[in-house]
């Protein structure tokens, strides 16, 4: 989230692969929430969290969160990151301030915000103690509650592993025309991310030709990983890589692959609104979202992959440092949103 | 004489309070819509939105397709409506209330859930009829019969659910055919086929063609089918392409821009409509003489309720059990099975869920209020116009049935603009939700009332009067009971419209407003289609027990006979 970028990758890298790795320090699991944060969020007993994690993940941290503190009730508003912030662009300009904490994978949309002053000043506890550098707004305005990747997936009912593509390359061959998915960068912020990172490694002519697959075009990235569970399609050329994990932990026949040019990585922020109309509501479920309890359930629940460097990574999940990752610039990103998407509407047609 | 001078008062201030309400309600959004088609971002004029919508093939191509679709789908509605409301108005086929209740069960079921439960069935590979198919018929692994991903089947699904449009006005013209003129024909020697073709068709050509353009009219400007079946496929319509220029940075004005021919399309449909249906009125010269005599199917009568039944197969039957089938199984890849069957969606619904209940209670709130909105002011309007109490009555039914030109979706971009800035500002609040049902339902409503208060003879009023009631007491005791069951059924309509509206909600809800339609079209965002099995389900129970509710109330004359 700062301009020197590339040791700043290094260290994201790192800071995640020790998370991966399992490091352990001791560290008390239950929240380390001031109680005084406690009461005076218990008294206005509610607030409003609006995130693009997966409904079922999403609702498992929410859930959790009024198990710890049953006085609190979390309305959960889950849609895509572009639509979170087409909702409370729209609320903001009417003059309704109605959102209270806001986790999303378009980090560009904090970064506005952040210009707008739209984000209160408020740094976890966790974050502070352990966050790295780098996956935490400077001004202490957001900071990064999750990472994922965007990868290629198929069904292992449907296609045999010898024959499933490697490669973005691959995808291109006519055998899986008509037999692919995948998610919008219109409605997307996984999918803004990964648009943008694979143009950067591809170019647009890559798309122009993909676009010619006859893909099934469905809007968040969490709907790619259904879309081949269900069998409907046979690989995903994008989508989250949390889903196809839990979704296979459920019973679906679902298989990931990284593609040999590399897998887009995406971070969630997570941010608490100035004017939230529950600030002190919204700033413990802030403290949650970043806490190790909620992190380690993220990540066995979900797979998403956490900062928290005490977070272990579940068994048969592929540490980040073993893969190669398609990093993004925040601010680079940030200047080419309108035009991924404008171009990404004319080679798709929606 | 003073007395007669303040009732007049009270009827005049009622008919001015009612015409502002209606003008507003009307006015406000179209005339906002229309500034804003002509305007840029910082307001100043410009004919840039309608040269874009021309220019930019973008804007041009979803044109073409929604016509095409409109046109497919009316077409289809009415082909299969006419053979269904002539078997259960003129013939002796059995099971016509069965036939009937199940018309008004494919009214009832929302179309954005009935597109969803046909993704379940048709979808190329894992729709569950091309599962069937490829065993069956022996197919290769990818090879598949049906494609709902299509314009083909964007048209089935949106046909599936307004065909009761036409069946509706079609069986009720059938209906008022005096059997005279079948005897007629009869006795000058024509067969039951000669008749159908050359007395029964001809009258009732009108009403078919009229049905058939509502039928155009839905389908011109359906939103949730289309944005569940269409984007997959990889192309807009204009619904779609309307709702898409919210997106961040929003085009309100283009949006506007695109809105405006909708409107015009509508009023010049409704126009000809209105047309088509005033040379109708010879039909029922003859007056009811005596009840429709019914045709005897004889040796046909099997196979045309076979047909009944297959056509009830795409609106009812297929989607409901596929709807079941997804509640109650752990994957959608799973066959139903007893190691298959998992309360997981159900729990997620009903238990887990927090935007399960918040939207459901707001959905209900909506709901009740609009129907009762809508009813008291269709029940005034129609009072006030059809007594001819107060000077410009004329105008009042005008101004109530003005919204039905105005597409659900243009409603919404309309009442957006309004609504989303001051000195209006209703967005955020339910408020913006109920003025939107209010004005988009009156026009259905308020045909109700108008088709009841004609039969209604001021006679019976007056009778009461002179027995020494004042117009109130008159009123409550002699005209609302025999409004009864109009009251219950304008109700129940609007009730149900409010229920099945997507098309203006979608761009006026916000997180503390959220309705059930619209948590659906989220849940089917991100693939939730289990989920949104149960909630669809839950949703059609709660909607059939309240409309079963509403007709055994005793409200307005229920009581017993002295």
């Amino acid at each position: 989230m700062n301009k020197n970028n590339a040791p700043m990758h290094r260290r994201t890298l790192l800071a995640l692969s020790a998370a991966a790795l399992g490091t352990t320090r001791a560290h008390a699991q239950a929240s380390s929430a001031a109680p005084e944060l406690i009461a005076a969020a218990t008294k206005e007993g509610t607030a409003v969290f609006h995130t693009s994690i997966d409904l079922p993940v999403a609702q498992k941290m929410v859930t959790d969160f009024q198990t710890l503190y049953p006085g609190i009730r979390i309305q959960l508003e889950r849609t895509g990151a572009e639509r979170v912030l087409q909702r409370i662009e729209q609320e903001y300009a009417s003059n309704i301030k109605a959102a209270d904490v806001v986790e999303s994978s378009d980090v560009t949309m904090f970064l506005g915000w952040k210009k707008k002053s739209w984000l209160a000043k408020y740094v976890p506890s966790e974050v502070a103690r352990v966050w790295p550098q780098d996956e935490k707004d400077p001004d202490g305005q957001f900071a990064s509650v999750r990472a994922q990747l965007s990868v290629i997936a198929y069904n292992t009912k449907q296609v045999k592993p010898e024959d499933a593509p490697r490669s973005f390359a691959d995808l291109l061959a006519p055998k899986w025309k008509g037999r692919m998915v995948k998610a919008h960068p219109g409605y997307s912020g996984t999918i803004v991310t990964s648009t943008y990172a694979t143009e950067k490694a591809l170019g647009w002519p890559y798309f122009d030709t993909l676009a010619k697959q006859r893909i099934m075009q469905v809007q968040s990235a969490s709907d790619p990983p259904k879309k081949v569970a269900q069998g409907e399609r046979s690989i995903m050329v994008d989508g989250s890589e949390y889903v196809v994990f839990y979704l296979r932990e459920l019973g679906n026949p679902i298989q990931e692959v990284y593609a040999t040019e590399g897998s887009p990585l995406i971070s969630g922020q997570v941010g608490v609104m100035k004017d939230a109309p529950h600030p002190n509501a919204a700033r413990l479920f802030a403290e949650y979202v970043f806490s190790l309890r909620c992190q380690q359930l993220m990540a066995d629940a979900g797979g998403t992959r956490s900062f928290h460097p005490d977070v272990k990574l579940a068994p048969g999940r592929k540490p980040l440092s073993d893969i190669k990752v398609l990093r993004s610039i925040p601010l680079e990103l940030e200047a080419s949103v309108e035009e991924v998407k404008k171009k990404y509407t004319e080679y798709f047609g929606v | 004489m003073i007395g007669a001078w303040r009732r007049l008062d009270v009827s005049i201030a009622l008919f001015a309070l009612v015409a502002l309400v209606l003008a507003i309600l009307v006015v406000l959004p179209i005339g906002w819509l229309a500034w804003y088609s002509v305007t840029d971002n910082s307001g100043h004029l410009t004919t840039a939105n309608f040269v874009r919508l021309v220019a930019d093939p973008a804007m041009r191509k979803p044109f073409i397709i929604t016509f095409q679709i409109a046109i497919g789908a009316a077409l289809l509605a009415c082909a299969v409506a006419v053979p269904l409301a002539w078997l259960v108005s003129r013939t002796n086929l059995p099971a016509r209330g069965a036939i009937r209740a199940l018309v008004t069960a494919s009214f009832v079921t929302p179309p954005f859930l009935g597109a969803v439960a046909w993704e379940l069935l048709a979808a190329p590979n894992s729709g569950i009829l091309n599962q069937w198919a490829r065993k069956i018929l022996n197919l290769d692994d990818y090879d598949y019969i049906f494609d709902i991903y299509t314009v083909q089947g964007v048209i089935f699904c949106i046909a599936c659910y307004t065909f009761p449009y036409v069946f509706t006005v079609l069986a009720n013209a059938l209906e008022n055919i005096p059997a005279d003129l079948d005897d007629a024909s009869h006795i000058l020697g024509g067969g039951a086929w000669a008749t159908l073709r050359r007395v029964t068709l001809p009258l009732v050509l009108p009403s078919i063609l009229a049905g058939t353009l509502v039928a155009f009219l839905q389908a011109l400007t359906i939103f949730g089918t289309p944005a569940i079946l269409a984007l997959p496929a990889g192309f807009h319509t204009l619904t779609t392409k309307i709702w898409s220029l919210f997106q961040v940075p929003p085009q309100p004005n283009l949006a506007a821009a695109a809105a405006l021919p909708m409107l015009l399309i509508t009023l010049g449909v409704l126009q000809f409509q209105r047309w088509l249906l005033g040379r109708r009125s010879y039909v029922v010269v003859g007056g009811k003489n005596s009840p429709p005599r019914r045709i005897q199917l004889g040796a046909l009568k099997i196979p045309a309720l076979l047909l009944c039944f297959l056509i009830m197969l795409g609106p009812i039957f297929l989607p409901y059990a596929a709807l079941i089938k997804s509640a109650i199984t752990n994957n959608l890849s799973d066959p139903l099975s007893l190691s298959t069957l998992s309360w997981r969606h159900l729990n997620f619904i009903l238990w887990e869920f927090s935007g399960t209940r918040d939207a459901m209670v707001n959905t209900l709130i909506l709901g009740v209020a609009s129907a009762t909105a809508v009813t008291f002011i269709a029940l005034v309007v129609g009072y006030l116009a059809h007594r001819q109490l107060v000077p410009g009555h004329r105008f009042l039914p005008a101004l109530a049935m003005a919204p039905i030109a105005v597409p659900g979706i243009v409603m919404g971009v309309g009442l957006f603009l309004v609504y989303t800035r001051p000195p209006f500002l209703l967005y955020g609040t339910l408020g913006i939700l109920l003025v939107a049902f209010v004005t988009l339902e009156m026009p259905a409503g308020f045909q109700q009332v108008q088709a009841a208060m004609r039969g209604l003879h001021v006679e019976l009023e007056e009778a009461s009067r002179i027995f020494g009631a004042t117009r109130m007491q008159a009123l409550m005791q002699i005209t609302a009971p025999l409004l009864r069951t109009t009251i219950i059924a304008t109700w129940s309509i609007v009730f149900i419209g409010v229920i099945r509206e997507l098309s203006a909600t979608i761009l006026l809800t916000t997180s503390n407003t959220k309705v059930i339609s619209v948590v659906i079209y989220d849940l089917n965002e991100s693939g939730e289609l289990g989920a949104i099995a149960v909630l669809g389900l839950f949703l059609l129970v709660i909607t059939f027990a309240i409309v079963l509710l509403v007709n055994r109330l005793p409200i307005l004359g229920g009581r017993p006979v002295r």
